[in-house]
């Protein structure tokens, strides 16, 4: 189908679609020229981030950490980061640059944000601290988790075996209580308040 | 005229009334014979005789200060801030399916932001014949639609994987709302802008007006089927937080993807690999690899009374089993209950047939004995897909996919008609 229909809305201006359409493929389509060091990085990331990252990207509370816990996704408990479980840098360099710092997001130029996103590559250990991340070397970055995605596959592995009818009776010989949420008590108050 | 400023009558009438209440309740259910006359029945109320509100004492009006319980609660712990947090529908106290807007949850990345129709843009660019802005009055001149969906955040129930933890059906599956929405089909849109050559593999990138911006890519296909760009719901404007003045509706998927103050979509030759599809909204799996766009939310059900919040109070005898189900790939065509932690079911009642990827309500009308249950309702769709146990969902994914939690809950029934959150053998 062609353009129209309608006749509804205007043309995009070129300046518009620019400031708005600031998104960065995996394969690199979307990111400025410009470029940034791991020490640049270090500078800007102690003064715009790591008062809820932490100096070393490790996090600070219940905020997220971006460095750290590789080899970690299979454990009770995985430590997810830009280094141990991010597929690509692109995502990095988009999300940051977008939405970060937090409560100040599109603060960053381009080559700020090339220099932080080096920062959190040396705090992950990936590259060198004399590093420089630009526009060019962007794709020669690996990324350690980038081949640890699966594409959906529930058809395969879930529902063809829960798609039977189900049983109706004498479905279990016994049933016993295996766990209990008051055990834990970390609901808020409130929610039990309302049982008058 | 009466003196409705004296509340001395009203106050000794509202007393008397509690003490009767309680009398009853203490006789237990049944036909049972009155030990005297009620007083709310044989004296004259203040409300029989006095006046009420005029119509001029509220313009738009919230809900009688009685249910000042039914309303949206946030668990501190789970977030590291308010403003990229989650709060949570009462669905223990509500009935129907259609949520109301003002408890309806809320899930932001940045805050719920204020903007005006007047401030608001939309822009149509990429893989498009032409690049297109609308204002927010250019969408109300396309044809519209209305549908009634569900929203549920993908991670509805996340907390329980490890085990019982939140106690109420609030909390563990309040991350969800069912509105009827009236919007344009986001297929309308992109055409408008044109759509040329092969569709094959192209994608669209969607993302709202707040700082998270909340971007995903959605597959053409979804896009032009039944996407819709919505700026009313259950008859009025969206509500501040739920992405006024324009939010993304997208049926039977994780709510992560229905893009609130929707503000720019983008035809892509592929997806864009965003933060809200790699680092979150993946499924991490027993052996450390995790799944990637795990769009559809499956077949799910919840018994919302009684449940921890919503105990049974009246004794036994008759008594009413209430839920919801629901279902990304379809409609609803059956709920089956257990009294028995899953030994033996009932096929319970649908109060209106299922809807396609709406809420669903449903009943077991039944009698109580007063004897512990262990309550679980079991969601059919109709794909024949049957929601499974949360044992079936770990042997598939393990403890650690944060999203997609449909197994089949359990809740304790005591003998005092208490509840609590359980997991059984």
């Amino acid at each position: 189908t062609s353009a129209g229909g309608f006749g509804i809305g205007r043309e995009a201006l070129p300046e518009e679609v620019a400031a708005w359409d600031v998104n960065v493929m995996p394969d690199g389509t979307g990111l400025p020229e410009g470029s940034g060091s791991v020490a640049d990085g270090e500078m800007l990331f102690s003064e715009n981030c790591a008062v809820c990252h932490g100096e070393f990207a490790e996090g600070v509370g219940n905020w997220p950490e971006l460095a750290g816990g590789e080899g970690t996704l299979a454990d009770k408990d995985p430590v997810k980061t830009v280094g141990s479980y991010w597929p690509y840098l692109s995502t990095a360099w988009d999300y940051v640059h977008r939405s970060m710092p937090f409560g100040n997001a599109q603060s960053l130029t381009a080559d700020e944000t090339y220099a932080i996103v080096a920062y959190i590559l040396y705090s992950n250990w990936l590259v060198e601290e004399d590093f420089v991340l630009s526009r060019e070397n962007f794709l020669e970055v690996e990324m350690p988790n980038a081949d640890g995605f699966i594409v959906d596959d529930r058809p395969e592995t879930e529902y063809g075996q829960w798609r039977a009818e189900p049983c109706m009776s004498d479905c279990k010989d016994s049933v016993e209580i295996t766990m209990r949420a008051t055990v834990l008590d970390v609901t808020p108050d409130e929610g039990a308040d309302e049982a008058g | 005229m009466a003196d409705t400023s004296d509340l001395t009558p009203s106050r000794r009438a509202f007393l008397k009334g509690t003490a009767a209440g309680i009398a009853g309740a203490a006789m237990g259910a049944g036909a049972a014979r009155a030990a005297g006359p009620d007083p709310l029945i044989t004296d004259i109320q203040p409300f029989a005789q006095g006046l009420g509100d005029g119509v001029d004492a509220t313009p738009y009006g919230l809900p009688i200060k009685f249910e000042d319980d039914v309303v949206r609660r946030n668990v501190e712990w789970l977030t590291a801030d308010t403003i990229s947090s989650i709060n949570f529908t009462p669905i223990h106290a509500l009935d129907g399916t259609i949520t109301p807007q003002g408890c309806a949850f809320e899930r932001h990345h940045s805050g719920a932001i204020e903007m005006s129709k007047g401030e608001y843009r939309l822009m149509i660019n990429g893989l498009v014949d032409k690049p297109l802005v609308f204002t927010y009055e250019d969408l109300e001149r396309f044809p519209r639609e209305n549908h009634v969906y569900f929203c549920e955040c993908a991670a509805n129930t996340g907390m329980e994987w490890a085990g019982a933890q939140l106690n109420g059906a609030q909390f563990t599956h309040g991350m969800i709302h069912n509105m009827e929405y009236t919007g344009v089909p986001l297929r309308t849109l992109l055409q408008e802008a044109g759509l040329s050559g092969d569709l094959e593999g192209k994608w669209v990138f969607v993302e709202g007006h707040d700082a998270s911006s909340n971007g995903r890519s959605i597959p053409m296909e979804k896009a032009l089927d039944d996407v819709l760009v919505a700026f009313k719901a259950n008859g009025e404007a969206l509500r501040k937080e739920h992405g006024y003045p324009v939010r993304l509706v997208v049926p039977g998927w994780e709510g992560n993807l229905w893009v609130k103050w929707l503000r720019r979509v983008e035809v892509t030759d592929g997806p864009v690999e965003s933060r809200e599809e790699t680092s979150k909204y993946t499924d991490t799996l027993a052996d450390g690899t995790s799944r990637k766009w795990t769009w559809v939310m499956d077949a799910k059900s919840v018994i919302t009374q009684p449940s921890p919040q919503a105990p049974i109070t009246h004794g036994p005898g008759p008594m009413v089993i209430s839920g919801l189900a629901w279902s990304g790939h379809g409609a609803i065509t059956r709920v089956d209950v257990s009294k028995d932690g899953g030994k033996t079911w009932e096929t319970a009642r649908l109060a209106k047939p299922g809807e396609k990827m709406a809420l669903t309500r449903f009943y077991l009308d039944t009698v109580w004995d007063g004897e512990e249950m262990l309550l679980q309702a079991r969601a059919m769709d109709e794909t024949g897909y049957v929601q499974p146990t949360k044992a079936q969902l770990r042997e598939v994914r393990g403890e650690n996919s944060i999203y997609h939690n449909n197994c089949i809950q359990t809740w304790h029934v005591k003998t005092s008609g208490e509840a609590e959150n359980v997991e059984v053998s």
